[in-house]
């Protein structure tokens, strides 16, 4: 399809170089537009210019000014607003984690859920809901336990001196594996009426019970995280290439490695915490941004944070649209994500194939 | 002349007890071309990863210009040594120019990103190896010589002083060879010095200015190519019988002496021996067939 696109377009669309620039500016500007036309959308439909109004309302005056009723500006402002904007930032974390592990472990087959992060906060997580139930303490055990799962499956996998892509692989896969049976034991002994619902919904992933309490929290942790990792950028192709020649081009590997890795668990475990167990999103928008705009991290960061905040965005938007009554978003991800991925891998040129 | 770079009594063990270098001892001055030989595993690479600071030594010092390399940050060390890597294939697919624009690592400061000078310093670097019509192809569509080609651009966008080269010619034909070759000879020239770690002893006579020869972890020859590439000296260092060809008082050729199946040494052929051999048997098969 690019080939064709190639001949039949002059200019912008002419190099290789040239098209992955122009889909680059296409792709971040992508983002805004979306989530204000998708404010809109749902069982009570808004149209864009109210929710236009009512944003440019919510954001200056603090309250509603347009001849429409309070319900549509409430509506926007307390019910969708937050969660369309949790949705986006917990996109933009969670494909934006997924190249930072791919680019630091050499392995385009990682991200956070296959390393075991996600196991071991949504672990933490479901440990804290049983016993203790405050926000605060599920995002600390979310994040210690993340930790511990990204770190076991990183040494664990340098003890094997073969095939370091595949065997990070599956250790990661296997220490994902240990998590999910800890978190069945904790469902085992909750309270089937009042825990067991609570960790059960929660894992399989949802943004419904998002408030904008959640939100402060949430933009705190994603921005510094997202602003470390663009910061880092350049670096992450000099650590692709392998810990020799990062150290032969003056980085240090390991120390940059250790601060990306505990960075991104902390988004991971903070996107974790607000919205449950969500795979895919890791895996599959880097290799759609990379199809898209190359391997280069200095276009690949910016992009799979916007494409990841849409891919999101649009999963949540049809998980509340979609069918009468609401579908968990963890279902949508994988539902959604896989053939997308099995598309990509095909299309791709990639060096590991 | 006062030595670019000087390795000071270096030896290292990657298991205690098991050293892959004994003292080893090395300059290097400016504008030359060191070509290190040796046999399989007898610590060239590690000794070219401990010369660039890659690896710290286990004891003994490496200093570049009378500074001891250990007392330079990671990237100002980088500034002024660089080593070029035996080719691999990287995981992404990178463009020929984003791989060379690594190269540019060590300029840039704490978190910045390459600004239009290093785009301009990496695309003369590319133009200097050659490879400008494949600059925005992938790394990993390229044949083993370009890739080569496209690490000693990223090292000569680098700009050090120093340039340490891991067997940069194993993978490359004839023709690439001596293209890679001449552009590091003429760059030698330019006050860049190389370090070439190789098992072609033929390129060492034809393209270096001083020729070290390390066996089993130790310098075994360090001097002149012609002082150094001599048959006593290379064939202990392989441990086989090795032949150097001369035209006149110059060597043209080393060659390794065949042996035939039964470890018995083959028959030389003798230009000047009857000719009617060779024809004899050219009628004979004649008239056989």
């Amino acid at each position: 399809m690019i080939r064709t696109l190639n001949r039949r377009l002059p200019g912008i669309w002419a190099t290789a170089e040239r098209r992955q620039s122009a889909l680059f500016w296409l792709i971040l500007l992508l983002p805004v537009p979306l989530a204000i036309y998708t404010i809109g959308l749902g069982r009570y439909a808004i149209p864009t210019e109210d929710v236009v109004r009512a944003l440019v309302d919510y954001a200056t005056v603090g309250e509603n000014t347009s001849t429409q009723p309070d319900l549509a500006y409430n509506i926007v402002t307390r019910i969708r607003l937050p969660r369309i904007v949790a949705a986006m930032l917990i996109g933009a974390n969670l494909a934006v984690t997924g190249t930072a592990f791919q680019g630091i472990f050499r392995n385009p087959l990682v991200d956070s859920n296959i390393l075991g992060v996600t196991s071991g906060a949504g672990f933490g997580a479901a440990l804290a809901l049983l016993l203790l139930r405050s926000s605060f303490e599920v995002q600390m055990l979310a994040f210690v336990f993340g930790l511990v799962a990204v770190m076991l499956s990183y040494f664990t996998s340098r003890l094997y001196h073969t095939a370091p892509l595949l065997v990070l692989t599956l250790v990661g896969i296997l220490v994902g594996s240990f998590f999910a049976s800890l978190t069945s034991l904790l469902k085992y002994v909750a309270d089937p009426l009042d825990t067991l619902p609570a960790i059960t919904y929660w894992l399989m992933g949802g943004l419904t019970d998002v408030t904008r309490g959640d939100i402060p929290m949430l933009a705190a942790i994603s921005f510094g995280g997202m602003i470390f990792l663009w910061g880092v950028r350049w670096r992450l192709n000099v650590l692709s290439m392998g810990d020799n020649e990062a150290l032969a081009l003056g980085l240090n590997p390991t120390r940059l490695k250790l601060m990306i890795i505990v960075c991104s668990t902390l988004m991971t475990a903070m996107a974790v915490s607000v919205g449950g167990v969500i795979g895919w999103v890791g895996l599959v928008i880097p290799h759609a941004a990379r199809t898209l705009v190359g391997p280069d991290h200095q276009r690949l960061v910016p992009s799979t944070m916007a494409l990841g905040a849409v891919f999101l965005l649009l999963i949540d938007t049809m998980s509340r649209t979609l069918l009468p009554a609401e579908v968990p978003l963890g279902v949508f991800t994988g539902v959604v994500g896989v053939p997308l991925l099995l598309v990509i891998l095909r299309v791709n040129k990639t060096g590991w194939r | 002349m006062n030595p670019l770079l000087r390795a000071e009594t270096i030896s290292y063990a990657y298991t205690p007890g098991q050293p892959v270098l004994h003292d080893v001892s090395l300059a290097v001055p400016p504008r030359s071309t060191v070509y290190l030989l040796g046999h399989n595993g007898c610590g060239k690479t590690t000794l070219l990863e401990i010369l660039s600071g890659v690896r710290p030594p286990g004891s003994g010092s490496v200093a570049i210009n009378g500074v001891d390399i250990s007392r330079f940050p990671a990237n100002k060390r980088a500034q002024r040594l660089g080593l070029v890597p035996q080719i691999h294939t990287p995981v992404f697919a990178y463009t020929v120019r984003e791989v060379v624009l690594m190269g540019r690592t060590p300029h840039l400061r704490f978190l910045g990103t390459p600004g239009r000078r290093d785009y301009e310093i990496v695309d003369a670097a590319i133009e200097q190896v050659g490879l400008a019509a494949l600059r925005d192809r992938s790394y990993t569509e390229l044949s083993g010589g370009e890739r080569q080609l496209t690490l000693i651009a990223r090292g000569l966008a680098q700009q050090t002083d120093v340039l340490l080269l891991d067997e940069p010619t194993a993978h490359l034909d004839p023709a690439n060879q001596h293209h890679v070759l001449e552009t590091v000879c003429a760059l030698a020239e330019q006050n860049v010095a190389f370090v070439i770690s190789s098992h072609n002893p033929n390129s060492a006579l034809l393209y270096a200015s001083q020729v070290v020869v390390m066996k089993s972890g130790r310098i075994v020859a360090d001097g002149p190519p012609e002082h150094v590439l001599t048959e006593p000296v290379l064939s202990a260092a392989y441990e086989m019988p090795i032949d150097v060809i001369y035209a006149g008082r110059t060597a043209r050729a080393i060659l390794p002496r065949r042996t035939n199946g039964n470890g018995h040494q083959a028959e030389p052929l003798d230009p000047f021996g009857p000719p009617e051999a060779a024809l004899t048997s050219e009628r004979e098969r004649r008239a056989a067939s």
